[in-house]
């Protein structure tokens, strides 16, 4: 049994950390604890939690290990990643924390239920280490909308971590948790995956409940895992996945072979296409640079590499942020002070519930909610309905075309996961345009409801900054993302000699005093 | 409060010509809630029936309840209607804090049954066809109780209490197409549109179907056009006119309203009204324009429901008799005349009589009742008979007590009355006012005696063989024994004191 201190504990994969719980080389409680201290050492410059949920993950902890040193059938019965703590975004409700969606609206607001998923993770006995920083309601691309604060790209504090999950990507990257949950409605997993050098897998609409992830956009919207491995987030994904007789949208059968598929990676043979419209002009150099090595190296490894078009992608932004507001704004319409949440009443004039709807909501939401809502209402009314959202829905009809006749070439396809690397903080906030640009390349995923994985693909040469590659697969065939990306990774990391967060500088624990906002 | 002129009915119907339309919501009895599994029950204690899907939590979704869409295929397929083989929810936005999501999940533009029609008997044995436009389903909205103001509104409350209960109850909503021709029967028609409805509803077993709960629930629009135009006039939609009279006075009195309003040459105004039962009147609502954008898109969170031909093939050959068959069985089960059947079926009282009869009455008692004594009252009290608050029981209970000789008629009227105020079950009530039959002979026999003393002439008539004359003797007895004693038996102790054979 070899002694690991906790610097080299908090930085396994959550599959290493589960191979030495079950040797019983280490205990949940010493994981758990190791990773607390880390986030009490560096959040406090990252800024990834909201919420750090100790208590609770340790006596969670404290639980498998019992189990694990009492052994017999029960410890026989503890799932894989039993003990294996995680975060999770605030998105997603949880009895016993507070949610927050990162809005002043439900500050200080308890969920009285747990969605689907936290019943999952509660089911596998994972640790929940706490809540993870977002953009508000996961509208955003750098997290900077949150209402407490943006989280710091632990590559370089000056810059985001992307967004909206950009928490859960940060917590991961800054070694605070081994996995984390978050929510993709236009590439809320993938993007900051790309822009920390994590990974973030948005699986098939449908796989994963949505039941308790509060809703930004219905049809868009997907729960999926943030981790440092490939095979990290098929395990996880195999944890939260499965119908759910609370989510009427999601798959009647579960999708079971991610991990097998993980651990026999093999592109011998496939087809990958490359998404013409989906590089080159508007793509940073460096960008298109590791994405083309990446490219090199599915091809020596056997893949056969495709070009394949998607003309109608070029609306696909267009058509989001038409779709995606509509529903923003009928989904938020429930934040009215009325029954849990922020109240403000009106300053003077008379108490009416409309005025104290309008009061809470003027107070209560930020401006890029305030303008997406707006936006929706504006789409959805009468007289409008057709030209916005009736021809963005005609719009998502022809993506999905699209993306059949790619699929009929190509077995899997391949992008860079965003156009840059992380950009500084405040570079795009007064520029909405600019920051909705960022999502260029994973919105059509949303919008067909297929699944798409983001894994590391190096370090940008102009900026040393990490940059994503995309993989994007038909629906239901989320096993194929997990098989190709496990390729790419073990052939990228051997490149490397080593897993790309080693190159990421280390955070400077002396200066911080305590993490999160607990 | 309400000051507007209205014309007589005879006047209006002389110009005008009224179309009619109606929106029916029906609430189902289903266990759960339309898309959660908080239990669907009446008269809770408030907000005890609900869970984070009702109160509109952060991260919910809605499950569509199968039995809902079962009732409603149910009551698609009493209607005559087509039953969509693929369904969609929509989504209605609008802030209210009846809502907790502050948009209701409804069907707009795909109803699960469409283009239905139901024949309506009127009372002159006349038959009339409304057209079904559609029926939907949809989430009943809370209850908001506004507190202090002095209207009940919400404008003017100091604070309004919600009760969420209701919040998420199944509602199917029935919309007629135009009604056209009714003329001056219209108010009838009304009335008994909205009772074919719930009679269906009921008979289907789908609904309660109480109005007095809002377990079925009418928004009627009017329009009048002078005769002879074929476009319609603009309408008036006055919204919960919640019984059968009602629905009836609501079409009536807006008949005559518009009517002053055409013959003063002013604009009918397109407007909702609220029906006021105590002055029998609708005061004007909220102005409803085509501005009223309620931004309907289809719901994302929800899948469309998809009704399979054999499903609605295995619901339809479920139905029960639909309710006209059923008169005609009934009819024949009680062996009524046709004049009888009609004025106990225009008296809104068969259910009430076939109930009476369930609880152990015979036909012509329990039509004896309801008829004679009971629709009589309602009239008086104006309510309808069944929600006078006479049970079958109390029925079969005076009944009894009547074959038992422990009453007379006159007494069992007497009875009922206490059983209206609220004086307990007849036999208390016989017992409390002292109404029983004296069965004793012993003081019988010393009034008849005393009679007799008092008219010897009488007496020796009847001696003689002139029994017609004994009605006198009786007479004197009642009177003295302040009509307690049984008449027959009373009879039978004269002829036996005067030892004459009856």
């Amino acid at each position: 049994m070899t002694e690991l201190n906790n610097s080299e504990l908090i930085r396994l994969s959550a599959a290493q950390l589960a191979a030495k719980l079950a040797a019983r080389e280490v205990t949940s409680v010493e994981v758990t604890q190791a990773y607390l201290d880390r986030i009490a050492d560096v959040d406090g410059q990252v800024n990834a939690f909201l919420h750090v949920n100790a208590e609770e993950a340790l006596a969670v902890a404290a639980e498998v290990d019992a189990i694990r040193a009492a052994g017999g059938a029960e410890a026989e019965a503890l799932h894989e990643l039993a003990g294996v703590p995680i975060a999770v975004k605030d998105l997603i409700v949880t009895i016993g924390q507070p949610t927050t969606a990162g809005s002043k609206i439900l500050e200080g607001w308890h969920s009285p239920y747990d969605a689907t998923v936290i019943k999952k993770l509660r089911a596998a006995k994972m640790p929940i280490l706490g809540k993870t920083n977002l953009d508000e309601f996961a509208m955003g691309s750098s997290t900077e909308h949150s209402a407490y604060g943006p989280t710091r790209n632990p590559w370089d504090l000056d810059r985001i971590p992307g967004g909206s999950g950009g928490g859960s990507a940060a917590a991961v990257a800054a070694f605070e948790a081994p996995l984390a949950l978050g929510t993709d409605t236009g590439g809320s997993i993938r993007q900051p995956g790309a822009v920390t050098g994590t990974v973030g897998m948005k699986p098939t609409y449908g796989a994963v409940s949505r039941y308790g992830a509060i809703a930004m956009a219905s049809s868009l919207d997907q729960i999926g895992p943030v981790s440092r491995t490939v095979l990290d987030s098929a395990l996880l994904q195999e944890v939260i996945g499965g119908h759910d007789p609370f989510d009427s949208t999601s798959l009647t059968d579960r999708l079971d072979t991610l991990v097998a598929a993980a651990k026999t990676g093999n592109v011998t043979g496939m087809k990958i296409g490359i998404v013409k419209e989906l590089h080159g002009e508007g793509y940073q150099a460096g960008v298109e640079n590791r994405f083309n090595e990446s490219l090199e190296l599915l091809k020596e490894a056997g893949a056969e590499i495709v070009e394949v078009s998607c003309p109608n992608f070029k609306y696909a932004l267009g058509a989001y942020y038409l779709i995606m507001p509509s529903e923003v704004s009928s989904n938020l319409a429930k934040f009215d002070g009325v029954r849990y949440g922020l109240r403000v009443l009106p300053k003077d004039g008379p108490m009416t519930i409309e005025r104290v709807m309008g009061a809470t909501r003027a107070a209560g939401f930020g401006d890029e909610v305030k303008r997406r809502i707006i936006l929706g209402t504006y789409a959805l009314s009468a007289g409008y309905y057709d030209a916005y959202y009736g021809s963005a829905q005609k719009v998502r009809t022809l993506i999905q075309r699209d993306f059949d006749a790619a699929f009929a070439q190509a077995d899997v396809l391949i992008s860079p996961t965003a156009p840059t690397t992380a950009f500084k903080l405040g570079e795009k906030l007064d520029d909405p345009l600019a920051m909705y640009l960022n999502d260029v390349a994973t919105i059509p995923a949303n919008m067909a409801g297929i699944p798409g994985l983001s894994l590391p693909g190096g370090l940008a040469d102009e900026d040393g900054l990490p940059v994503g590659i995309q993989l994007l697969a038909p629906a239901r065939e989320d096993a194929r993302l997990y098989r190709v990306g496990a390729v790419l990774e073990s052939l990228l990391e051997e490149k490397w000699g080593g897993p790309l967060l080693a190159k990421a500088p280390a955070l400077d624990s002396s200066s911080t005093t305590a993490g999160g906002s607990n | 409060m309400s000051t507007d002129a209205i014309l007589s009915f005879e006047e209006a119907m002389e110009k005008y010509d009224p179309v009619l339309g109606f929106e029916v919501h029906v609430e189902l009895n289903t266990n759960t809630k339309m898309f959660s599994s908080a239990p669907n029950v009446f008269g809770d204690e408030p907000n005890t029936n609900v869970n984070e899907v009702d109160l509109g939590m952060p991260g919910v979704l809605p499950v569509v309840n199968k039995t809902a869409v079962e009732s409603s295929i149910k009551i698609g397929l009493a209607l005559n209607c087509k039953i969509a083989e693929s369904c969609r929810f929509a989504r209605k936005n609008y802030f209210y804090p009846d809502t907790p999501k502050n948009f209701q999940t409804s069907q707009y533009d795909e109803p699960i049954a469409y283009d239905g029609y139901l024949d309506i008997e009127l009372s002159d044995g006349s038959v009339f066809r409304v057209e079904i436009e559609r029926a939907h389903m949809e989430e009943d909205a809370g209850k908001l109780t506004h507190m202090g103001g002095a209207t009940g509104r919400i404008q003017g409350a100091d604070y309004s209490l919600v009760d969420y209960n209701r919040a998420g109850v199944p509602l199917v909503e029935i919309v007629t197409k135009p009604i056209e021709g009714a003329g001056s029967r219209a108010p009838e028609l009304a009335k008994a549109y909205v009772a074919a409805v719930r009679e269906i509803v009921k008979n289907l077993g789908v609904s309660d179907a109480r109005m007095e709960r809002g377990n079925v629930r009418c928004d009627a629009n009017v329009s009048l056009r002078p005769h002879g135009r074929e476009r319609f006039g603009i309408r008036s939609e006055t919204k919960n006119v919640n019984s059968l009279r009602a629905v009836e006075h609501a079409v009536r009195y807006e008949i005559q309203r518009h009517a002053a309003v055409l013959e003063s040459g002013e604009p009918v105004i397109q407007e909702t009204r609220h029906w006021h039962e105590d002055t029998r009147t609708t005061t004007s609502g909220r102005a409803k324009s085509d501005a009223d954008d309620y931004r309907y898109f289809p719901e994302p969170d929800l899948v469309p429901v998809l009704a399979s031909r054999e499903w609605v093939e295995e619901l339809r050959a479920t139905l029960p008799e639909p309710p006209a068959a059923r008169r005609k069985r009934l009819q024949a089960d009680w062996g009524y005349s046709d004049l009888e059947f009609r004025d106990v079926v225009n008296a809104g009282v068969m259910d009430s009589i076939e109930e009476t009869i369930a609880a152990g009455a015979s036909a012509s008692v329990a039509r004896k009742w309801w008829m004679g004594e009971i629709v009589g009252r309602a009239k008086t009290a104006d309510v309808d008979p069944s929600e006078l608050g006479v049970t079958p029981q109390t029925i079969v209970e005076l009944n009894t007590l009547v074959e038992g000789g422990k009453i007379n008629n006159k007494m069992a009227s007497q009875v009922l009355d206490g059983v209206l105020a609220g004086e307990g079950a007849p036999a208390e009530i016989v017992e409390k006012r002292g109404l029983a039959v004296v069965s004793d002979d012993g003081p019988l026999l010393e009034a008849i005696d005393a009679a007799l003393a008092a008219q010897p002439d009488v007496a020796e008539k009847i001696r003689g063989g002139k029994l017609q004359a004994i009605g006198a003797i009786v007479g004197g007895v009642m009177k003295a024994t302040r009509g307690q004693a049984d008449a027959g038996r009373v009879k039978e102790l004269i002829l036996e004191r005067l030892g004459v054979e009856g």
